[in-house]
């Protein structure tokens, strides 16, 4: 049975190249960190122009898992991130407070703007208070779209609500959807529809498409976003890497990481400010 | 559409890392799904014991097992708080053959389990008139089967390559690391850019297309094996 | 080469074997001993395969005792057996013969048997051609090849020639008569009088399930005890 032994054994030997495979192909390195991150980070592509800096500079390779900011939390609670960059800074003084984090920087902010249709059916163009626009959707019950995933900007908006004396959760008509998705899918709904939309400034600059929904408020104090870097404290989880997480932090707080942050670009446009306060050793 | 016809011409190394780690992933889980299957299917076929017919309905029942419950448990497993923390598995490629082997042996064995009890009935008078025993019945009827076998395992292949669910869990959809072909169609979609997640779309249909055709071609030709010549068909029919 | 130990005589007592309440075959008691080849006849559906397979050892009776060299059945190592229809594995020629010589407890020199044993049947060079290929005929020498393999020191013939045309009958009827000068036991079954007359030594003719007369060829033919066997003798139809 010649031709079953060496189909056999060509079957093994691609088993073992296989398992191999993903492994050459995604080039593993012991000099490596998982940081748990927001999908609107992420899909700004701060992290694409960011992170080869980094490795180029301390050859750490830089693993980012890509979640909403309540997920990025719970991950790192559960032991499966050395790092956490999100942006909702009640949630990370929690996390702190808990004892999962050992300590929280401020690292870069930007700022949420309203979206709306053009034709802006509640007339909040302009408006220098957010919660005022808010009023006047609910008001009007206007179509709004709510990211509804526990992520950063989701937070935000529910404090903004909150802060506008508006039970939002107690709300069931239609004209408030929460679609539980990411900030592309819940832009393009918001096109789509004609909804006003709370967004974060890097996602809409990196919208192909800026005809279907204008910036009808922004400025407001209110709408300050600022993100936060934590690193997870290695008393709960020993495996944690907190040599090489502190590296990275002390990057992103560094002059270094800092000029990159603001280096970046969507369609020539800044979409992050870094704002880290220096750090005397 | 031309967005992702642009970057496979421009022979962009991040899209072929991607494609390279989809199929890398999905057949690798499909080798060790049949290392499990193959065996256990046949053995189902040829095995009779109380609780055999409950133990196919379950089998049958598994191959309908939803991708993102596979990647929530195997998550819970492989997390650092979880039983198989300490591997360090989660958010690897690893964590995705596993999850995918879970996913695609359930197939391999109910079909080998079809396959090797249709065949069985063919050949049980010789092999049982032969004195063959279990170990060397269960290889010759695995062998014999061969050409439809392939056809069950490239089966389990499409499953693979097609979900999404476990590997997006599992494997976090890391750039350079974890990402395949499914995530990143899922978070270009997730982000709006639907033509670049399309042209992705279209390029791994082709790719599932083109290994079906091969294993069509290879069935044609192991019909060399099982039926007779087509020289001999009309003889064979007139009898 | 044969073992000390002989699977003959095979000894029926009283032997039946019923499918729910219908006999199949019934109050045999009969003896088949070593010598010229016995054949089974009888109309359609008298039982004949019935027996061979009980004497093979592939059925067990449901009332009565069957006994081979005086035990009972242990393994079937010295005995094969070629179907009516024999059921080709999905291979080459060779790769058919090489199963069944694996089969066999005690290893021989592998590539000589297989293109002695080859030749022999007359299918010399038909080494690597699909075994499903081969005509009817060649099908039959196959599976006669396949059972000799194993060094049988009884062989079993189911119809061995139903489905042949004369030329390839005759070239399995001289093989038969080879292998049983060669000191091989053979038991046959055949609806072919003719061949009955050509080649058995004894005859054992059944009738509904029951035997009906046990005698050496020469003696049935010329001289047939019971009324049946003279009619059937004669081309009557007997029910």
């Amino acid at each position: 049975m010649f031709r079953a032994r060496s189909l056999i054994a060509s079957l093994v030997l691609a088993g073992a190249i296989g398992s191999a495979w993903p492994d050459i192909i995604a080039q593993t390195d012991d000099r490596t960190i998982v940081v748990a991150s927001t999908t609107s980070t992420q899909d700004s592509g701060l992290f694409g122009y960011i992170l080869p800096i980094f490795r180029a500079r301390t050859g750490i390779d830089v693993r980012v898992v890509a979640q909403g900011t309540g997920q990025a939390l719970d991950t790192a609670r559960r032991g499966d991130a050395d790092v956490v960059l999100v942006h909702a800074k009640a949630e990370e003084l929690r996390f702190v407070a808990e004892g999962f984090g050992v300590e929280r920087f401020d690292v870069m902010y930007n700022d949420f703007i309203l979206l709306g249709p053009p034709s802006d059916p509640a007339h909040v163009a302009g408006s220098s208070r957010i919660t005022e626009a808010l009023q006047a959707i609910d008001r009007m019950k206007a179509p709004f779209i709510s990211r509804g995933d526990r992520s950063g900007t989701h937070l935000a908006e529910l404090h903004l609500w909150a802060k506008a004396g508006i039970d939002i959760g107690a709300v069931r008509e239609p004209w408030y959807r929460q679609i539980g998705q990411g900030m592309g899918a819940a832009l393009a709904m918001a096109e789509a529809v004609g909804a006003y939309l709370l967004s974060d400034r890097g996602s809409f600059a990196a919208r192909p498409n800026h005809a279907a929904l204008s910036v009808l408020v922004e400025g407001d104090d209110e709408l300050f976003n600022q993100y936060g870097i934590i690193l997870v404290n290695r008393a709960k989880y020993p495996h944690v890497k907190t040599e090489l997480g502190q590296r990275f932090i002390d990057w992103m707080t560094g002059p270094e990481g800092q000029n990159a942050i603001a280096a970046y670009r969507i369609r020539g446009q800044q979409v992050f400010f870094p704002n880290a306060k220096p750090v005397t050793r | 559409m031309t967005e992702a016809l642009t970057l496979i011409l421009a022979g962009d190394r991040t899209l072929y890392q991607i494609v390279a780690l989809s199929l890398a992933v999905s057949a690798t889980a499909s080798l060790m799904a049949a290392l499990v299957g193959l065996p256990a299917g046949a053995w189902l076929a040829l095995s009779d014991f109380p609780g055999r017919s409950f133990l196919i309905i379950l089998v049958n029942a598994l191959m309908g097992l939803p991708p993102v419950i596979v990647g929530l448990t195997l998550y819970l497993l492989l997390s650092r708080s979880g039983p198989l923390g300490p591997l360090g598995l989660l958010f690897t490629p690893k964590a995705m053959v596993l999850a995918q082997t879970v996913l695609v042996a359930p197939i391999i064995a109910a079909l080998t389990r079809q396959i090797v009890h249709d065949l069985w009935h063919e050949y049980r008078d010789e092999l049982t008139a032969m004195a063959v025993g279990p170990v060397r019945r269960v290889t010759a009827l695995l062998w014999d089967a061969r050409f439809s076998l392939i056809t069950a395992l490239l089966a389990g292949f499409g499953r693979a390559s097609a979900e999404v669910g476990a590997v997006m869990i599992v494997g976090g959809n890391i750039e350079g690391f974890t990402r395949t072909m499914t995530t990143t169609i899922s978070m270009e979609t997730s982000k709006g850019n639907v033509p670049l997640a399309l042209g992705l779309g279209v390029m791994l249909m082709s790719i599932v297309v083109l290994i079906n055709a091969i294993a069509w071609g290879l069935g044609r030709w192991g019909t060399r094996f099982s039926e007779p010549g087509r020289d001999l068909l009309p003889l064979v029919y007139s009898r | 080469m044969r073992a000390a130990a002989s699977d003959l005589p095979i000894l029926f007592e009283d032997v039946c074997v019923m499918i729910g309440a219908t006999p199949l075959v019934a109050a045999l008691d009969l003896l088949i001993s070593a010598g010229r080849p016995t054949a089974l006849v009888g109309p359609n559906g008298c039982g004949k395969t019935t027996l061979l397979r009980l004497a093979m050892g592939l059925i067990a009776p449901t009332r009565g005792r069957i006994s081979w060299g005086g035990k009972p059945q242990v393994n079937v190592a010295k005995r094969a057996i070629v179907f009516q229809r024999p059921v080709m594995l999905r291979r080459t020629v060779a790769a058919n013969m090489r199963f069944a010589l694996a089969s066999k407890q005690h290893g021989t020199d592998r590539p000589d048997r297989v293109a002695d044993l080859l030749r022999w049947v007359g299918l010399a060079g038909l080494e690597h051609r699909p075994a499903r290929r081969l005509s009817g005929g060649e099908q039959q020498r196959l599976a006669l090849a396949r059972a000799l393999a194993r060094d049988p020191e009884i062989l079993f013939l189911d119809e061995p020639t139903a489905s042949l045309d004369p030329a390839s009958t005759k070239t399995v009827e001289a093989l038969i008569e080879t292998v049983s000068a060669s000191g091989i036991k053979v038991i046959m079954a055949t609806h072919d009088l003719g061949q009955a007359r050509r080649l058995a030594g004894d005859i054992l003719f059944l009738v509904g399930g029951t035997l009906r007369e046990a005698a050496p060829a020469a003696q049935f033919f010329a001289n047939p005890a019971t009324p049946e066997a003279a009619d059937f003798l004669q081309g009557n139809l007997v029910v």
